[in-house]
């Protein structure tokens, strides 16, 4: 599925809640029944700075495409990577790299969750496009 | 108690009228930083806009009529803090500033290799990193009073701690993060027995009750405006008046002269050798205001009011199942930390926000208090005597909410 195709099948999922604590639950669901990052990439070193919540990141480029391994101790914050792991994890890096994540508006994700925007949701965005990028350039060389 | 009324009360702080997340708004955030009474607000719009002018300069009227308020400011924190001069009133930045200069200061001039430094446990990082920046400078070192799980000082490892290394000893009142009312008066005797000097770090107590300098007997006291009602980026150095007369100024600039020569600078007497630069006349003078209105309401009466505060919401958050509740010491003001189950502190706080309740989550910049604990943090919750009986059923509805939506 494209990146487009994946975010319309989230905001059809989420529509149907209309009020917060509907959505924080749904959140903290997927939270829950997201994998955990590998033991080997929970490091020191993969830990995303100057997050409120510890948050590790973790990304490798396999045949041409990324592959993303994000956790956090905030199943709120989770649940939300669950959701970014789910658009752009297995995608190629140009798609990612110049993505329109315009579903954190349809499902109102800025607006509910307005610290995370500052601290978290924006820079784990910004990290995946830039590895992103960084493995583009990488294939470019290597062609 | 009979004129103690907090809906009357509550008129007097437009802020707290308000709705967040289409929530009435529980404002519990008050160790961060307390919202201001109108007369505050009302005080600072009125200087700016009738009496604005630099202090201590002009011989015009503004000026002349500005210098009196801001020096009244000084009589009524002298007042407040029972001192025994108003020179012994150093206005700063705020309780941060006040220690950094007074770290800066004593150090200089007293403190050698190999002295030590005591603190405790449960130090706010503004009382902790200015004595390790001191100590690195001379080789010093930092001993540490520790606590028990409760959140009380072990006076006795205190008294252990004492030596003829020891020169000074720095403390706070009341602990942010916990609540802890310390035992200064006792802790400054002790230390005073070896001739050693005491630094109260106020910050949580000045704003929760009547504070005597003079009966705790510390050398120096130093607190934040705006934890006390007053406005942001004002401070206070109380300082005995024989240690501030023997210590160096910590910045130069103006104000703070009785001549400049190339050759050699003679400072001005107190407290204006600790006075460098334009001074924050505006936040002084709303501060002082600040003190006025809680005096106008009763130190006593607010005491004995967030005393039925911290009794009811300590019942009622210790009856909470998965609730645990960090800083249970026996002589403690309205602060309660805690941790809900295994649910993270920052989606409690995220929760709680949409719920209408403010409340700080985190490490309160008390990174070593949370190490005995073996924790990162804690969902802070901090009440001043504005809040309600009402509010606190409202924070405990929403934990169970939360617990709720947690499946916990």
């Amino acid at each position: 599925m494209t990146i487009k195709e994946i975010q319309a099948e989230i905001i059809n999922e989420v529509k149907g809640f209309d009020n917060w604590m509907d959505k924080n639950s749904y959140l903290i669901k997927l939270g829950k029944e997201a994998p955990s990052i590998s033991p080997e990439h929970k490091t020191e070193k993969n830990i995303i700075r100057g997050c409120q919540v510890t948050t590790w990141f973790y990304s490798e480029l396999k045949d041409g495409k990324v592959f993303y391994e994000i956790d956090s101790m905030s199943m709120m914050i989770k649940g939300i990577i669950s959701l970014l792991i789910r658009i752009l994890s297995g995608q190629k890096p140009e798609d990612i790299k110049t993505a329109d994540l315009y579903f954190i508006d349809k499902i109102d994700l800025s607006e509910d969750f307005s610290p995370l925007r500052a601290n978290s949701l924006f820079k784990l965005v910004n990290q995946m496009k830039s590895e992103a990028a960084f493995y583009e350039a990488e294939m470019k060389k290597g062609k | 108690m009979s004129t103690f009324d907090v809906k009357k009360i509550r008129k007097d702080f437009p802020i707290l009228n308000q709705k967040v997340h289409g929530q009435p708004l529980v404002y519990f955030d008050n160790g961060a930083t307390t919202q201001k009474p109108k007369v505050v607000i009302d005080t600072i719009c009125e200087l700016y806009s009738e009496h604005n002018s630099n202090v201590h300069r002009g011989v015009h009227y503004l000026s002349e009529e500005l210098t009196k308020m801001y020096e009244m400011a000084r009589e009524k924190i002298k007042d407040y803090l029972n001192a025994q001069h108003s020179h012994e009133i150093i206005f700063t930045a705020g309780t941060t500033a006040s220690i950094n200069s007074l770290a800066y200061s004593f150090g200089e001039e007293y403190i050698k290799k190999d002295d030590e430094i005591i603190v405790s446990e449960m130090e706010h990082h503004s009382n902790i990193v200015p004595w390790q920046i001191i100590a690195d400078r001379k080789g010093a070192k930092l001993r540490i009073i520790p606590m028990n799980d409760k959140g009380e000082l072990l006076i006795d490892e205190y008294k252990k701690l004492i030596n003829s290394k020891t020169k000074i000893v720095a403390i706070v009142h009341t602990s942010n993060s916990l609540g802890t009312i310390n035992p200064v008066k006792e802790m400054v005797a002790m230390a005073h027995k070896k001739n050693i000097p005491v630094l109260i770090d106020g910050t949580q107590a000045i704003q929760h009750g009547k504070i005597d300098v003079q009966d705790i007997d510390c050398d120096f006291y130093a607190f934040s405006g705006h934890k006390i009602y007053g406005p942001n980026g004002i401070g206070v150095l109380y300082g005995k008046e024989d240690w501030l007369k023997k210590l160096p100024p910590y910045q130069g600039g103006g104000d703070m002269i009785d001549r400049v020569t190339f050759e050699k600078t003679t400072y001005a007497d107190l407290p204006f050798k600790f006075e460098a630069g334009t001074p924050n006349y505006i936040g002084a003078i709303g501060l002082g205001v600040a003190l006025d209105y809680l005096n106008s309401i009763g130190l006593e009466n607010i005491q004995e009011y967030e005393k039925k505060l911290l009794d009811y919401a300590t019942t009622k958050l210790t009856a909470i199942d998965g609730l645990k509740l960090y800083g249970t010491a026996d002589n403690k003001i309205c602060i309660f930390s805690f941790l809900l189950d295994n649910i993270h502190a920052y989606d409690v706080g995220m929760s709680l926000d949409r719920m209408g309740v403010a409340v700080r989550i985190g490490h309160h910049c008390t990174h070593p208090l949370w190490d005995h604990y073996k924790i990162d943090g804690s969902v802070r919750a901090s009440l001043v005597f504005y809040n309600t009986i009402e509010e606190i059923d409202i924070l405990c509805e929403s934990v169970k909410k939360i617990q709720k939506m947690f499946g916990v």
